[in-house]
């Protein structure tokens, strides 16, 4: 029977972190030269954790997909960065980020996690200026801010509306200096298929090297994943084409359990849906919030075009609803509107899945110039993908699928359930509970690459002994052998529907069953349609192509047998937690007014799911104390 | 408005790197004008795929324009026809009904093609990995606002910064220059005080390896500045070209 411990200290909350990192081993400094890291991904807390543990003196080793660390899809990310500053003398402090966040989250993350996360966010814009990270600035050289989402201070950072950009290419910068130094060896083009344990120990990967087809074998001392998130299982998210959930994927069938996988994030603001050859959707930044105004005609069926609509017949109803947070409350709130607006026939645009951004008022509070400057790029963007100008008439937007809350369990020293494999960033479940915040996942991937790993994983290695194990061990050539199986078994199908073919009827099932509002009924039929949907896979699907060669459909293909399986298991999460937070919506159980309504007494824990065969998990708990916040009905009113 | 397009698509085919290329020339039909470049190659490579042969194999992922995976030499010009533009942005609204369409990889000696339209712009890494950071670990560092920056100089390095490391820069110049994509990265930081401290090492450094590794040089033509999608202007070079003699004449002042 496994026993979820959170390993998070004892002791006051503000004083957790402090007295864990005191109490942690360390490794001396001639010693870390000794031990070999593996990790996987560079995104934000990929390129961070390689940077900084090269910079500690370990060997690290990196993974990547693509064929630049620099492409990682952090650096899509748009909006901002939050940090408790208080520059702009607004109230903020630690303990507000921090309780924002966990009231974010509907009350379904850990708050030891959380408060670090909100205590670290400080040295992370620290640490980004330092390297020259060009944040906005206001005319007297000193930090801008501007507001997001679920939060009533200005405490998001933001460069443009390229943060994760700019904030990626200080993180790869610092990971190009270790490569130079030859401290971090860099593999890129590769992607990793399968996790080794050795003794209980996570002791290696395998991987498939994109160019040439060749299955590589390489070992480490502990292996550290931030592959991103799973969104992608849906088909159309805002995710890149490529994001995938293979290795945290792989790694749960070794052993890591799986937390709270339904916990999905749609995001309010993307450019709906246009035809059947989408290959993916478009976010535009919850920042547009600040200034845009979301609206849909009060009467159904309207349809006139928005600059013929009068004022008086139009519907503010974020405003309406919720005067105090307006247009900016969270994610899940605005996101679950919208839909409820278009449901009732008044969703605008050909298709009438669409509410309106509107930004008449501000431009004429602010002028053209004042917009353009802050969100030039996101309506160029829009107006290259819609051909319509935002400056002229309103944006139309409807939610999308964009960040997974839910991932592989880990504890408070970010360690999964397999010894030695620890997971960062949007990978794991730990910081955003039901529903993440605007501007946060950025502070969590530089939080936990930065901030954390460094001071944990030391602690695990100085904690524990360690066989000589190489890549020459027989555990590396079993893994190697079964994914030698599993590729040929792909390319052996050889029938007759192409792989985007099912994963696009996959993304329609998890679109409809297990995406913005979910009920039981629904999520069974979803179970039972995703299983057959396997099942047609592996007898029906065609991979052209060879294994020894670049092989892009070969890629694809296995990250949707994986997709397959986890689908299921975000159903089955999703029927079990008979209650509505932030993300997760069933409709069975909401207040009077519509909202989510959480039942703590039977829900208040981290559901991880533990593998057993597909379609067969076994549930373990891990239980949600509050000891400094009291979980309340969230309010936006 | 939407409609719909019939094209005729050349696309440079070639097995790996050492093979030998050639075009091959393919019918698409039927084609919305709202979707994308790399949709409308997404639905070639289905039919292909049903045919039972091999698809057209391009870089490309966050679709957003910002990753700088994708992009494809479309009728002669990077990133196609519209400026200011990835590949992956631009909508096939852009096209007329009855084209012909010729798509190819970047063509450049320090860029070789290894399938396709994919090329290895690995050269690029070594550039950034040579000098384009600033040499500071993590932690130990001061106050984000204890250096005031003024919103213009700031402003100037976010205009620099903005590269995708796409390449774009070297498949337009004639000569296969990195210049634009070097002097993006030696601008951005020598603007910034935190980066000032190592300008000299960093753009000798820099320069020297995008020397080696068989870039040409620039003779201002100025078609990278015309054909980069993020519009970085060709002034960043003249910073490059200021900040390394700069850095020659320390050098030889210190001898």
């Amino acid at each position: 029977m496994i026993t979820l411990e959170s390993k998070a200290p004892a002791g006051k909350l503000q004083d957790k972190w402090t007295t864990h990192k005191f109490n942690m081993k360390l490794v001396n400094p001639a010693n870390k030269r000794k031990y070999d890291v593996i990790v996987v991904g560079t995104g934000l807390a990929g390129a961070s954790a390689s940077a900084t543990l090269a910079e500690l003196g370990y060997n690290v080793k990196t993974f990547c997909y693509q064929d630049s660390p620099r492409r990682a899809h952090s650096i899509a990310a748009q909006g901002g960065i939050n940090a408790a500053k208080n520059y702009q003398n607004d109230g903020d402090s630690i303990f507000r980020l921090f309780y924002d966040t966990i009231k974010g989250g509907d009350y379904r993350a850990r708050e030891a996690n959380v408060y670090r996360l909100a205590e670290v966010a400080n040295n992370i814009i620290d640490q980004c200026v330092a390297q020259g990270v060009p944040f906005a600035r206001e005319y007297g050289g000193l930090l801008d801010n501007r507001s997001f989402g679920g939060a009533q201070v200005s405490r998001t950072f933001y460069a443009r509306g390229q943060t994760g950009q700019q904030l990626l290419l200080g993180a790869y910068s610092a990971l190009n200096r270790q490569i130079g130094l030859g401290k971090v060896k860099m593999f890129p083009r590769r992607e990793m298929l399968d996790l080794v344990v050795v003794d209980g120990q996570a002791r290696g990967i395998v991987v498939r090297n994109l160019i040439t087809g060749e299955i590589e074998k390489y070992s480490a001392h502990a292996v550290v994943l931030a592959t991103g998130g799973y969104g992608n299982v849906y088909f159309l998210s805002t995710n890149a084409m490529n994001s995938n959930a293979t290795a945290v994927w792989r790694a749960h069938k070794k052993g890591a359990l799986f937390a709270n996988p339904c916990f999905t994030q749609i995001h309010p603001t993307c450019i709906p849906v246009h035809g059947e050859y989408q290959s993916k959707l478009t976010l535009m930044s919850e920042s547009l919030r600040n200034d845009g105004r979301v609206w849909v005609p009060k009467k159904a069926g309207d349809k006139r075009p928005a600059n013929q609509i009068p004022e008086a017949e139009r519907d503010y109803f974020l405003e309406r609803k919720y005067p105090s947070f307006g247009n900016l409350v969270p994610r899940d709130v605005a996101s679950r509107n919208a839909k409820e607006q278009c449901d009732a026939g008044k969703g605008v645009g050909d298709t009438g899945l669409a509410v309106y951004l509107d930004f008449a008022d501000a431009i004429k509070r602010l002028g053209r110039k004042a917009i353009d400057e802050k969100y030039g790029n996101l309506f160029q963007m829009y107006q290259m993908i819609t051909n319509e100008d935002p400056y002229e008439v309103p944006m139309r937007i409807y939610p999308a699928i964009h960040y997974t809350m839910g991932g592989l369990w880990v504890d408070y020293n970010l360690m999964s359930s397999i010894p030695g494999l620890f997971v960062l960033g949007e990978a794991n479940f730990s910081d955003h509970g039901a529903n993440r915040l605007g501007a946060s996942a950025l502070m969590q991937g530089l939080a936990d690459g930065y901030f954390v790993i460094p001071y944990t994983l030391g602690n695990y290695l100085a904690s524990n002994k360690f066989s000589q194990v190489s890549s020459d061990h027989a555990a590396f050539s079993d893994v190697e052998n079964g994914i030698r199986g599993f590729v040929e078994r792909l390319l052996s199908v050889k029938g007759n529907k192409t792989v985007d073919e099912i994963h696009r009827e996959l993304g329609k099932v998890m679109w409809s069953h297990v995406g913005m509002a979910r009920n039981a009924e629904g999520l069974k039929t979803a179970i039972t349609q995703i299983g057959k949907l396997r099942e047609e896979f592996w007898s029906n699907v065609n991979v052209t192509g060879s294994a020894g060669d670049l092989n892009q459909t070969l890629e694809r293909a296995g990250r949707v047998a994986d997709y397959l399986e986890l689908g299921e298991l975000m159903a089955r999460d999703a029927l079990h937690r008979n209650e509505s937070c932030g993300g997760h919506f069933r409709e069975e159980y909401q207040t009077e007014e519509n909202e989510a309504k959480r039942d703590d007494e039977n829900f208040s824990y981290v559901a991880a799911w533990e593998f057993n065969r597909v379609g067969d998990w076994t549930l373990h708990k891990e239980n949600l104390v509050f000891e400094n916040v009291k979980p309340s009905q969230r309010s936006y009113k | 408005m939407s409609g719909n397009l019939n094209l005729t698509l050349k696309i440079w085919r070639q097995a790996n790197r050492t093979s030998i290329g050639k075009f091959e020339t393919y019918k698409v039909s039927n084609i919305s004008t709202d979707a994308s470049f790399l949709e409308m190659l997404d639905i070639l490579n289905e039919e292909l795929q049903r045919k039972n042969q091999e698809p057209v194999a391009f870089d490309h992922d966050c679709r957003e324009g910002i990753c700088g995976a994708c992009g494809l030499v479309i009728n002669g010009r990077p990133h196609g026809p519209i400026k200011g533009t990835t590949t992956c942005q631009l909508h096939m609204r852009h096209f007329k009904d009855g084209d012909t369409i010729v798509i190819e990889p970047w063509r450049a000696k320090a860029f070789p093609v290894i399938k396709d339209l994919i090329v290895d712009r690995s050269a690029f890494e070594k550039i950034q990995q040579a000098g384009g950071f600033v040499s500071i670990n993590t932690g130990g560092v001061p106050d984000a606002n204890a250096i005031p920056i003024s919103k213009e100089i700031a402003n100037i390095a976010m205009d620099a910064a903005a590269c995708i490391g796409c390449g774009a820069c070297v498949a337009a110049c004639k000569n296969a220059s990195a210049m634009l994509f070097v002097s993006a990265k030696v601008s951005h930081l020598a603007h910034l005080p935190q980066g000032k401290v190592e300008r000299f090492e960093r753009v000798e450094a820099m320069v020297k390896v995008m020397d080696e590794l068989g870039f040409g040089s620039c003779t201002n033509t100025y078609a990278c500045e015309a054909e980069c999608p993020k519009e970085i202007s060709v002034r960043h070079i003249a910073k490059m070209n200021r900040e390394y003699f700069a850095a020659k004449l320390k050098a030889r002042n210190k001898d």
